[in-house]
């Protein structure tokens, strides 16, 4: 029960990541693959803050002095997963203005149709 | 037949990242750096928020990069949709009194909670990201509440391209002012926790605000104006 209790934001993280995987590996739909990009990113954002966390630690954020330096977790992280937050709605939003364009090309969604029409 | 290899793959991977990550116990300090940053930080940049001022002073650099990904993903988009020219307009349904009414009272205070967020960002939670992703949705709430209305283009580009050209001169007049490297904190770093403080810190979180705002509205534009 420790080792659940010790890594239990690990386990959660990948498997977010491995659920993403798997969707973006199974699924025909492409509206389905890009919601699958979506959470495998949303793992990789959770894994990332979780490798920086301290043990009863707090945000980096000195607004009230009271705080001590002493137990703060790592704000390196933090700061990485702000960008790729960031970048993530991006490629987000260019992945599903691609989906729309091949909608409208083709009609389908599905990619196993679209493969057909050879391009 | 797929999904089983699928989860063959998955599971072979998975048993590897277990092996791996035995060796990264969960809760203690890994890295050097971020302690750094913890005790020095205060004192180098007068940020109180620590992230921020990894974000937009230690590694300023990297968020210009980062602005940059965003504005090409912005213009990608812009340029996948905008190939199919709009025949006709179409006539489009007003929404009710009670939508439009709330909308247009909601629209300035979320303007104003956006704002703030940005301004605060050395001080609080918060930044130039999250406030401009709150302006955008403040458009967004606009274009879904009171049909109809339209930003300008040509406001949207001359904002976004207004807060690059603060981020970039800021940087400029920090190296040829402040020290030996591009955007080096040249401002008087000024008293721990008040709102004019850490130096370059609000004006480049401003100007990302705005930036980020402004894209993301353009982008939401674009993406209603391919749904009508």
């Amino acid at each position: 029960m420790t080792f659940l209790h010790d890594y239990i934001y690990y386990i959660g993280a990948f498997g977010l990541i491995f659920i993403g995987l798997f969707i973006m590996l199974v699924k025909h739909n492409l509206i389905k693959v890009i919601i699958g990009l979506s959470i495998l990113e949303t793992g990789v954002n959770l894994f990332l803050i979780a490798v920086g966390y301290i043990s009863k630690g707090t945000a980096p954020i000195f607004s009230n002095s009271a705080v001590e330096s002493e137990r703060m977790v790592d704000p390196v992280p933090q700061a990485l997963v702000l960008t790729a937050i960031v970048i993530g709605v991006a490629v987000l939003a260019l992945a599903l203005s691609l989906a729309i364009r091949l909608y409208h090309h083709y009609g389908v969604l599905d990619l196993r149709k679209i493969k057909e029409q050879r391009w | 037949m797929k999904s089983i290899i699928s989860l063959i793959l998955l599971s072979v991977i998975a048993l590897g990242i277990a092996i791996s990550l035995d060796k990264i116990p969960f809760g203690v300090p890994k890295t050097k750096i971020g302690d750094y940053y913890i005790d020095k930080g205060r004192e180098e940049t007068g940020a109180a928020n620590i992230v921020t001022s990894v974000v937009v002073n230690y590694r300023c650099f990297d968020t210009l990069g980062e602005v940059t990904i965003l504005f090409i993903a912005a213009i990608g988009l812009g340029a996948v949709l905008a190939t199919r020219r709009k025949k006709e307009k179409r006539e489009i349904e007003p929404a009710s009194l009670v939508l439009y009414a709330g909308c247009r009272f909601l629209f300035p205070l979320i303007l104003l909670f956006g704002a703030y967020i940005s301004i605060h960002g050395h001080l609080t939670p918060g930044g130039g990201f999250q406030g401009g992703v709150v302006v955008a949705s403040a458009f967004l709430l606009a274009y879904l509440g009171c049909r109809g209305r339209r930003v300008s283009e040509t406001g949207i580009k001359t904002v976004e391209s207004l807060g690059g050209l603060v981020f970039i001169v800021v940087g400029l007049v920090g190296l040829a002012v402040g020290g030996h490297y591009f955007l080096s904190n040249f401002l008087s770093k000024g008293e721990l926790n008040s709102l004019f403080s850490a130096g370059v810190i609000p004006i480049i979180y401003i100007a990302i605000g705005l930036k980020v705002g402004s894209e993301l509205t353009g982008v939401i534009d674009h993406l209603v104006e391919e749904s009508e």
